[in-house]
Order: C-alpha cells, then structure tokens, then sequence
C-alpha cells in the first residue's frame, strides 16, 4: 500500500485524529494527534492489511519559528514490504507524547535519545533517561537555542585554539 | 608527570674483571629502569577505530611483544593506559577511575587525534575534547587513526622515558635510602 491509501484507512477509522497528508516531499507522511497516538499506533501495527512489525526509526525535529516539536516514526511492514511515516507535532514548551515502547520493544532506545537530544517526554515508557548524555547533563543539545555549558563535574568543554596558544596569531577580539 | 633527568652512563658505570668474577658497579636508578622498560605493560581501552589499529600494533607484523609491551585486562596489572578513541563526557569519570586504579608509577599514552584533541568530534556535544583535560599524558600520537609504525614509535619514546627517570627520587622516597643506611649500620 502506498501512503495515501493508508492515510484513507486511518481517516475512515480515526476521523479527525489523522490531521492531513503531505505528499510534496519524496517521503510523504501523515501527521496525526498526539493525544490519539497510542491507540493509532496499535492499529498500525495490529491490522493484516497494514501490519506495520519494524519500527525503523524515531527521529526530533526542532522547529523554533513555528514553537513546535515535530517528532518523525518511521515504520516499515516486512510482511507487506511498504513503509510509513508519521508525524506527530508538539509544543515546544511542553512536549509530551505516548511512549509506544509497548508496542514495538526497540522504541525505547530510540525515545530515550530523542527525550535526551530534544527535552520530549514520552508518557509511559519503561525507563525513560538519558542516552548519550551523562544523566545528570543540563538541557538538550539538540535544540536550536542550546548553549553548552562552560564545564562538567570541573572538566572543562572547550578547547583552546593552539594556533592561539602558541602566539603565532592573534586571536580575533570578541565583540 | 615527575621531570624527567638524563643520566650519563659512561659516568656512573664501572665494570672490574677480578679473580672472583665480573663486578659491574653502576647507577641503581639505570639498572632498575632497565628492567622497567623491557616489561611496559599496558591497559586495553579501546573505545573507537583507533583500537582496530591497536590490536594490529599488537599482533605479529608490528609485533609489540618484542619490546615486553603485551596487553592486560586489568588496571592493576599495568603500567600504563593507552587510551585509544573518542572519550565522550560519560565515558570521562570512568577513564579517571581507571587511571586511579593503576599502580604507581603509572603512564597514559594518547592515540588519535580524538584522545587528543576531541579530533573530528571536537564540536559535538557530548565529546571530550581532548584526554589531558582529565589525565597527565606522558606521549601524544598523531593519526586518524595513527598506523602502528606510528604507536610503536610512541612506545619507544615512552621507553626512553622511563629509561631516563630518578626512579627511585621519585617513587621510592626517603624510606628506601634509610632502609639501606639500616641494613649497613646493622651489619
């Protein structure tokens, strides 16, 4: 099934909750609601026609003009061979999304580097902390407006130019 | 590290062919750091690519065992670390840990430029950038990753180190010189 026919499927069955199609883009996706997530993620991956068994991926995208979180699924079945991907749309303020770690296992792996990366907290999920970062690390690196901090546990972060070091240039003055 | 002091051989040595036998009476700092620097042992910690060229340096071409530099699992068995591949900030405590449970005298040898410098990482964000800001480095390696003619060569370099130091200044102490003045006066 190509995407716009299971965007059709969704729509009969969910209505509103499956918000609209986007085919402009060479991976056309299907933005849904976030609050319907779950239950539309179990249909995805419980119906014989869809059965969509592989979660290949669980991506953030930071959109500051709009103030929104876009999280991307991108789901493949193995039976069907066809592939989805869905979009959910957060406040940037908040992000908060179900955790579909019960449905496909390896989510959680992949929703624990996006909540580390990008701040979203997905609701319900079995162990839900840093990935890649100390677990004690401040804010999300990912983020557009993320500044580093100077150092970590007295370790500094920065590392200075040798060319500078060495007096063979003058580094460029700060404004 | 200890500052590192060159002694000249030809001053200190002196070998007498006597009716008993060969006395060779030399330097106690030579004689110990010769025997140091044939048995340098090293810590496994290969985190990234640079450890691919680390077995290789180990294995039978480059063959590191001739110099008696062979490979433990355990900080308390070696001599030195060679911290080979990208240190993220996760990983930065642990290799303070490991470098604590190593007995004294101890080294660290940095490979990549990653160990290094952060290297190609060095503006991510979760990358140390560089070893040194967490351990003393006695020898950097060039490389990405470097070749083993390349760490061989830096394992050379940190035998001439060891070759050279007071050892005995700066590890041993007093207690060791009023140990032996003890000995004599018992005697």
């Amino acid at each position: 099934m190509i995407t716009k026919e299971i965007f059709e499927k969704l729509k009969e069955k969910f209505g509103d909750d499956i918000i609209r199609l986007d085919e402009s883009v060479k991976d056309p996706f299907v933005v849904v609601n976030p609050q319907k997530w779950l239950e539309i993620a179990k249909y995805l991956h419980d119906d014989p026609d869809l059965y969509f068994d592989f979660l290949m991926s669980i991506a953030g995208v930071d959109y500051p003009d709009e103030n929104l979180i876009r999280v991307v699924y991108h789901l493949w079945s193995y039976k069907h061979r066809h592939m989805l991907v869905v979009k959910v749309e957060l406040n940037r303020e908040n992000p908060v999304v179900d955790s579909i770690d019960s449905i496909w296992a390896n989510a959680n792996w992949l929703e624990r580097e996006t909540y580390d990366l990008f701040g979203v907290v997905f609701k319900g999920s079995r162990n839900l902390k840093r990935l890649l970062m100390p677990e004690d690390w401040e804010g999300h690196p990912m983020r557009k407006d993320y500044e580093e901090p100077k150092e970590y546990h007295g370790i500094s972060t920065e590392r200075e130019n040798p060319v500078y070091l060495f007096h063979l240039v003058k580094p460029p003055e700060e404004e | 590290m200890s500052k590192v002091e060159k002694v000249d051989i030809t001053k200190t040595t002196h070998i007498e062919h006597t009716a008993d036998g060969v006395i060779m009476v030399t330097n106690l700092d030579l004689a110990v750091n010769w025997a140091r620097k044939n048995s340098l042992w090293y810590l496994l910690f290969a985190t990234a690519c640079c450890g691919i060229e680390l077995m290789q340096t180990g294995g039978p071409r480059a063959d590191l065992d001739r110099f008696g530099v062979v490979f433990r699992n355990s900080p308390r068995q070696s001599d030195f670390i060679i911290v080979a591949g990208t240190i993220t900030y996760k990983m930065a405590e642990r290799v303070r840990r490991l470098y604590d449970q190593l007995a004294d005298p101890k080294y660290v040898l940095s490979m990549g430029s990653c160990s290094n410098t952060g290297g190609l990482f060095q503006h991510s964000y979760s990358v140390l950038k560089g070893v040194d800001k967490i351990v003393p480095v006695d020898v950097y390696v060039a490389g990405c990753p470097p070749r083993p003619e390349a760490l061989t060569h830096a394992i050379l370099k940190l035998r001439e180190k060891v070759g050279r130091e007071p050892y005995f200044k700066n590890y041993v102490g007093t207690r060791f010189f009023k140990f032996m003045r003890w000995i004599k006066n018992d005697n």
